[in-house]
């Protein structure tokens, strides 16, 4: 699996050189797409919020999976299922190229320190096996989003969505939520929000 | 466990290809001079036009001339009158394109020379260039409604172009009394921002219901419908007042549109009347935003066609009436494209790459562009029109990508509608970001 998903890469990232001496008759490059997400996701992928995810340094696979679900109408989103219609796996491939290079900023925004703090507890009990440590994995099996430093509002809805249906749990999730909703209730939940957003 | 991981594998995948790049790109400067860009006009479309050539190729001088030192969005504008923002939070200065290594020159551009390749400034400078970008927005056509002109509009405001305009406008309607009626007349089409009027009628609808509620906005339209149309006339009505079945009823809002006579023919600014097929109309406040062109400079330089707007090259946005200058924003003609601030920005970056591989003799890349536009109805309320576009080589044209946007569903979901207001106020961050800083 690992194996492949390299190769897989590898042979994504020779596609790159090709369409950055933009070949005649090939698609649009990956920065050529990428640009035009900075309008709401900000210059190179990294927002200055409040509502918008940052999307630079996505994880290939999560960027990938996550613009097919918009496109099959999976995610419960506003323009974004919309916005997705526009390309095709190769356009879609070529931007999460591009994101997954940009270097991830943590969003400069307030949190709750005592909740913080009860939050950081909380992740590593229920969250940290696919988001890493501290909510950001390192691991490239993990397919999982950046929670870390991401903004607070676009968090919000996210975890809104996955308690009440509208979004799928991915692998391990639903257990996991399931689990921190009986041991501790929303205020669990609220409290792991303000730890991600108290990350600098 | 590898501690190799996938985005560290792609960043030095990818830091391997941007070498390969930079090295092809390595013939220019042994080739001698830098190559310049001057850029006419600081909007949205200009100064991200410059940022990201500064951004894909910093070997390249570039140089934006633009006459106010500070630039006020039009996009949210339209908040600025309801109270719902202060002026000076859609006020951006030049600081942040210098930090990208832009040249910013304040002052007027008279002319361009497109045989000599020299842009001239009321100041009495030359700067010669490779490539010239051109955006200088809208302007108003002054005689298309008898009695109106720039003058007159100092005290009868069109705010289309945000800043003091805008400042007046809200003046007036904070000083309006109750009961008092509001009375707008937008243009035909094409013009800047297609949803901005009616979206205006909704924030000022805002202001009235908290603070003037006995009023009413009356609204003498030249058009039958217009943008994101279904869901302003549906937003009116749930949260203002307003009959879709009788629109010239009891409700705040009044819409006159075409059929039943809101066509303006003129306006006497001494009693503050409007003069449309339907009758006069004498407004306490009145708002009259002129039809529209092409900004002054495409004018002189010669880059319009008969329609008063700017023909293009979609995939260069090169002038097909003048080489080695390029238009992009309001002035250009990029139909399917709207006129919008997302177009403009998108624009400018398509445009961007091409004047950088076109700078070292290559072709320009295959572009892609987006349009995205937010209305904001009321509090909790946004809306949200987008589209994918394309560009078709073989018929030489910018084509919308089929399946790709449209508009918010027309069903009110609270809580979506509450997401796009706060993805609205994202979508105002970074865009004003990528522009400006």
């Amino acid at each position: 699996m690992k194996q492949s998903s390299i190769l897989k890469t590898a042979l994504l990232t020779c596609g790159l050189v090709f369409t950055t001496a933009s070949f005649a008759g090939s698609g649009p490059s990956g920065a050529m797409l990428g640009n035009t997400c900075a309008g709401c996701h900000g210059t190179n992928g990294v927002s200055n919020g409040p509502a918008t995810p940052s999307i630079a340094g996505l994880d290939y696979d999560y960027f990938v999976e996550a613009m097919n679900e918009f496109k099959e109408d999976k995610r419960n989103t506003t323009i974004m299922a919309r916005i997705a219609k526009g390309y095709s796996e190769a356009e879609i491939e070529a931007m999460s190229k591009f994101f997954a290079d940009k270097e991830y900023v943590k969003a400069n925004q307030t949190a709750d320190a005592a909740a913080a703090k009860r939050g950081a507890k909380l992740h590593k009990k229920y969250c940290k096996n696919c988001h890493g440590d501290t909510g950001i994995s390192e691991d490239q099996d993990d397919d999982s989003g950046m929670l870390a430093g991401q903004w607070k509002p676009y968090m919000t809805y996210t975890m809104a969505d996955y308690k009440s249906g509208k979004r799928e749990y991915g692998k391990k999730m639903g257990k996991k939520i399931k689990k921190l909703q009986k041991d501790v209730g929303d205020k669990g939940f609220a409290d792991l929000l303000e730890y991600y957003a108290s990350q600098k | 466990m590898s501690n190799f991981t996938r985005r560290k594998f792609l960043k030095a995948g990818i830091a391997a290809a941007v070498a390969g790049t930079s090295m092809s790109y390595g013939s220019f400067a042994i080739g001698g001079a830098k190559k310049k860009v001057v850029v006419v006009g600081g909007g949205i479309g200009g100064a991200t036009a410059a940022k990201y050539i500064r951004m894909m190729d910093p070997s390249v001088d570039v140089t934006v001339i633009e006459a106010n030192k500070d630039y006020y969005t039009c996009f949210m504008s339209n908040e600025v009158l309801s109270g719902e923002r202060t002026l000076d939070s859609i006020k951006f200065g030049y600081t942040g394109l210098a930090k990208h290594g832009v040249n910013v020159v304040h002052d007027m551009v008279t002319g361009i020379d497109a045989d000599k390749r020299v842009v001239k400034t009321a100041g009495g400078d030359s700067f010669s260039y490779d490539r010239c970008i051109v955006a200088p927005g809208i302007d108003f056509k002054w005689d298309a409604i008898e009695g109106y002109d720039a003058k007159i509009a100092e005290n009868t405001p069109h705010a289309w172009k945000a800043g003091s305009q805008t400042a007046t406008l809200r003046k007036q309607l904070e000083g309006m009394k109750d009961g008092g009626s509001f009375v707008m007349v937008p243009p035909t089409n094409p013009f800047r921002c297609p949803p901005g009027p009616y979206e205006r009628v909704a924030q000022i609808a805002h202001y009235f219901q908290q603070h003037k509620p006995k009023s009413s906005i009356i609204i003498l339209d030249p058009k039958k419908k217009f943008s994101k149309f279904g869901l302003f006339k549906a937003g009116w009505q749930r949260h203002f007042g307003y009959d879709p079945e009788n629109p010239t009823g009891d409700g705040m809002i009044k819409w006159i549109n075409s059929e039943a006579g809101g066509t303006v023919s003129s306006y006497d600014a001494g009693s503050k009347t409007v003069t449309a097929k339907a009758g006069k109309f004498k407004g306490d406040v009145v708002n009259i935003i002129p039809p529209q062109k092409a900004g002054k400079i495409a004018f002189s330089a010669g880059l319009t066609n008969d329609k008063g707007w700017c023909p293009i090259n979609g995939k260069t946005f090169e002038s097909t009436i003048h080489k080695n200058i390029h238009v992009v924003g309001d002035s250009s003609i990029s139909s399917p494209m709207p006129k919008s601030g997302y177009a403009a920005n998108s624009q400018a970056k398509v445009c961007a790459a091409a004047v950088v591989a076109m700078l070292q003799g290559d072709g320009a890349p295959t572009p892609s562009y987006v349009n995205t536009c937010y209305s904001i109805i009321a509090p909790g309320d946004g809306i949200s029109v987008a589209k994918v576009y394309a560009y078709d080589e073989s018929a030489g044209k910018i084509i919308k990508v089929k399946g790709s946007g449209g508009l918010t569903p027309s069903e009110f979901d609270p809580e979506l509608r509450a997401r796009e207001q706060q993805y609205a106020y994202s979508w105002f961050n970074n865009i004003t970001s990528d522009v400006f800083k």
